[in-house]
């Protein structure tokens, strides 16, 4: 085996009563790329961000090279050569491309040479790998595809020999996340050493040689990729085996219970995002919008949620009107009957400093199962949030936990569950499984489906073609603002493809 | 000609007014910017004038007056950093304790030290900032137009006051121009950015807190030291809170926050100026109208007439990475 880049030796951490990682032992070769894949709150971001510095270890140790090293702060770790693209973005939003370049990383005190001297360094690493992007440009008005090829450029302009990508395809679209590991198989046979987290395990038998697998904090297993398969992978996540496409019966569709009609919906610029969509939901069937993102998608499910206005269009809600262009707003249509789970749950899903039972009982507080006269029925309201953390596998199950403290998969099962219970008749849901392990992946599609075989009326959208195909009864695929063809369970990926990239749509405008 | 007269002499005790209200909003806008609210700006001007008055008296020395000015300042934006960087507390509760305790201490103190009632012994020459006379300003004072504006508004001043405007483009050149002005804006902005670059948050953001302790020190000590010959109990009255909403009201930006400040510190010079004078049109307007006016102006300012002011985005929260 090659010299190894880093070695992690009985690595433990804990966050108050949470043990994040336990004896981890992680030994990654010098120009491979590895892989670690585990549940939700496994703890591989935080493994990684101790290698990177951002957390201290409560004990264990650090190679890297060989030689054993401390690393306190990120500074030690860039020193090392280690370079981060963090889970969430470590970028100003305000600041340009090149100052976000420069951050740390200045000459001097002032910064004029600076400047320069990362204008012509970007133009270069921009040319040797691809990773265009305007160094002028500010963050916030950039897509966040653009935004993590600024992560990789700050670490590249620091010299990072050993690069460490947390869950970097979760916010792609697939032809951005090719681009990526192109990039990266450049850099490996450059001799850089890349470590790469993700919950895709096609990915990780797509481009890394090794594997590890995390669960709940300790390092269960490092495999070959080659020596080993999905389903394999799958099983040592979660501890027992796996259905990657959970079985469902046929459907049996019932009367329409959700309808949408020439429905038109604007951004908040004024640009037309869906344009004159028509469809039907029906009880006892699941309906996926397929699509890459940012073809309408998002803005048809926040005006159908009633969060957006439309410009014009007619909803009906169970044979009923709802003015969608008016007054409809979220809370009139959960009482009739309108559950949402919304695509982005920290800022429109969950209040994140909330406690977990404050966020399982949020928008129906004032539903009389939770009140006592004018007061919150603290009580019943724990009763139910205990009663939610079992049905649906709530980990940690302490519904006084602050929601920040939960893993991403565990708060997005926060938000299912609480809309799930109400008992709606129709659900929407947005992105069910963004950023969600496997485990939980197949949990929350059996829901899914055992939701639609209640009979009640399900709408999904999602990126991610592989549940679109495993959860509809009938897909449409949005492109540019419309709905360009409706296809069965059975479609195959390459004509779903094609759709979604507006092929077909442009040649019959033709 | 007398009405352009009157119009030179508003406008400079525009700039005379104007003055600590600009140091003091420059000192917030080194704060803010790194992300620590400074409500405490109006206790740590009060010390600074109290604390300048009480040495130059004692050691009959404008210069060690300013020294100990801003040290004691200093010394305050400290306690304020240790509060709310190392201890993480919250930044309104900190800066609304350093108020109280700078009026409690300065009027304590200064009836042990002196028993004057509150008051620091008047300052003789050579303890108090004098103002400087420009080459040639009173052999052209006679001048028609230019004479009187040379004279009266750019000449005649106290050096407090040319560095009160000299911060302003420094400022600027500080936040946009060097390494230092880059970190503070990003740690007001996202301190994970910053700390995943590699660079102390909590050093960073107590430098920012130094730089605000010393500008409130210099507009202190221009309070009790150039504006009045001594310290007078709550003499800073409220223009540390005016200087914050001219910090809103100028979007955390120096130029603009000049601006503001002199909009403010003309308010306040028109007010003592129109005392009892009768306007065209409105007739006699009550003096406590126009004190009212730059608190109204505030609100109305605010409220919508600028556009949206945005603060830096991290303002006001500890920077806790382990929840
Ligand atoms: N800053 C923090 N403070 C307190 N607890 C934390 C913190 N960061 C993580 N945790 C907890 O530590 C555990 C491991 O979290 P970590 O983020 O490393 O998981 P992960 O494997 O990256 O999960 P995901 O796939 O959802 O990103 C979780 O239980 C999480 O709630
Ligand atoms: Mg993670």
């Amino acid at each position: 085996m090659a010299q190894a880049a880093i070695e992690l030796i009985g690595i433990n951490k804990s966050f108050g009563a949470v043990r994040a990682n336990r004896d981890i032992n992680l030994e990654v070769a010098r120009g491979t790329i590895h892989g670690i894949v585990g549940e939700n709150g496994a703890g591989k971001s935080t493994l990684m961000s101790i290698l990177y510095g951002f957390y201290q270890a409560d004990s264990g140790e650090i190679r890297v090279g060989g030689k054993p090293v401390s690393i306190n702060t990120s500074n030690d770790a860039i020193a090392l050569g280690i370079g981060m693209v963090h889970q969430h973005f470590m970028l100003v939003d305000n600041f340009t491309v090149l100052e976000n370049v420069i951050l740390g990383a200045e000459n001097d005190a002032l910064l004029k040479s600076s400047i320069a001297k990362a204008r012509s360094e970007l133009d270069r690493l921009e040319r040797e790998y691809g990773l265009e992007v305007d160094p002028d440009a500010v963050i916030e008005e950039l897509p966040v595809g653009l935004q993590q090829r600024v992560e990789i450029l700050k670490a590249l302009y620091r010299g990072a020999e050993i690069l460490i990508l947390d869950e970097p395809t979760g916010v792609l679209t697939p032809a951005e996340a090719d681009h990526l590991f192109r990039i990266l198989k450049q850099l490996k046979d450059q001799g850089k050493t890349i470590v790469l987290i993700t919950h895709k395990l096609r990915e990780i038998m797509a481009i890394t040689d090794t594997v590890s697998v995390m669960r709940q904090g300790t390092m269960v297993a490092t495999r070959v990729t080659k020596e080993t398969t999905v389903g394999e992978l799958a099983e040592l996540m979660v501890g027992r085996r796996v259905l990657l496409r959970v079985e469902k019966g046929q459907s049996e569709a019932g009367a329409i219970r959700l309808s949408v009609k020439n429905l038109t919906v604007k951004d908040s610029r004024g640009v037309t995002m869906v344009d004159n969509v028509s469809f039907d939901v029906r009880g006892g069937e699941i309906v996926g919008i397929a699509g890459v993102a940012g073809n309408g998608q998002s803005e048809l499910l926040e005006a159908i949620s009633g969060i957006r206005h439309a410009v014009s269009g007619e909803v009906m809600l169970e044979g009923k009107p709802i003015d969608l262009t008016g007054k409809a707003d979220p809370g009139e249509l959960r009482d009739r009957g309108l559950a949402h789970v919304p695509e982005d749950r920290h800022h429109v899903g969950l209040v994140l400093a909330f406690e977990e039972n404050e966020n399982s009982i949020l928008g129906y507080h004032d539903d009389e199962r939770y009140l006592k006269g004018p007061f919150l029925d603290i009580d019943a309201i724990m009763a139910d949030a205990k009663d939610k953390i079992e049905k649906y596998d709530i980990r940690p199950g302490n519904p006084r936990l602050k929601t920040a403290n939960f893993s991403g998969g565990n708060q997005q099962k926060i938000v299912l569950a609480r809309e799930m219970e109400q008992d709606p008749g129709v659900l929407i849901v947005g992105q069910p499984t963004r950023g969600v392990d496997v485990g939980a992946i197949e949990f929350i599609h059996k829901r899914l489906i055992a939701m639609r075989d209640q009979g009640k009326a399900v709408l999904v959208v999602s990126v991610e073609l592989d549940e679109i195909r495993s959860l509809s009864d009938r897909i449409l695929v949005m492109f540019a603002g419309r709905v360009v063809g409706e296809r069965g369970p059975d479609a195959t990926e390459g004509e779903l493809g094609l759709l979604m990239a507006g092929v077909e749509h442009q040649e019959a405008a033709e | 000609m007398d009405t352009f007269n009157a119009i030179v002499q508003v406008l400079d005790s525009t700039i005379r007014l104007s003055v600590p209200l600009l140091l003091a909003c420059l000192a917030g806008l080194y704060s803010e910017r790194a992300g620590i609210f400074d409500i405490g700006l109006e206790g740590k001007m009060l010390v600074g004038a109290f604390a300048g008055a009480s040495a130059a008296a004692v050691f009959h020395s404008a210069l060690i007056g300013l020294g100990t000015a801003v040290l004691i300042s200093v010394a305050f934006a400290l306690v304020h950093g240790f509060a709310s960087i190392t201890h993480r507390g919250n930044q309104i509760v900190s800066g609304v304790a350093i108020n109280f305790i700078a009026a409690g201490s300065t009027i304590i103190l200064g009836q042990a030290w002196f028993s004057q009632g509150g008051r620091t012994p008047a300052l003789q020459p050579g303890e108090r900032f004098e103002a400087i006379t420009w080459p040639g300003a009173d052999a052209i004072k006679d001048v028609p137009v230019i004479g009187p504006i040379y004279a009266e508004l750019i000449s005649g001043h106290s050096i407090l006051v040319y560095f009160a405007f000299a911060m302003v483009p420094f400022t600027w050149w500080v936040l946009f121009r060097t390494r230092f002005g880059l970190r503070m804006r990003a740690v007001g902005e996202n301190p994970a950015a910053v700390d995943t670059a590699g660079i102390s948050v909590a050093w960073l953001r107590y430098r920012a807190l130094i730089c605000t302790g010393i500008l409130t020190g210099v507009a202190g000590a221009y309070l009790s030291m150039v504006q009045n010959g001594g310290f007078v109990k709550d003499m800073t009255a409220g223009k540390g809170y005016i200087a914050l909403a001219a910090l809103i009201f100028a979007k955390w930006k120096p130029v603009n926050a000049m601006f503001a400040c002199l909009l403010f510190g003309f308010l306040d010079a028109a007010a003592i100026r129109l005392q009892g004078s009768p306007l065209p049109v409105i007739g006699k307007v009550p003096v406590q109208f126009m004190q009212a006016l730059p608190y109204v102006l505030t609100v109305i300012l605010l409220a919508g007439f600028i556009g949206k002011a945005i603060p830096p985005r991290a303002g006001g929260v500890p920077y806790v990475k382990e929840r």
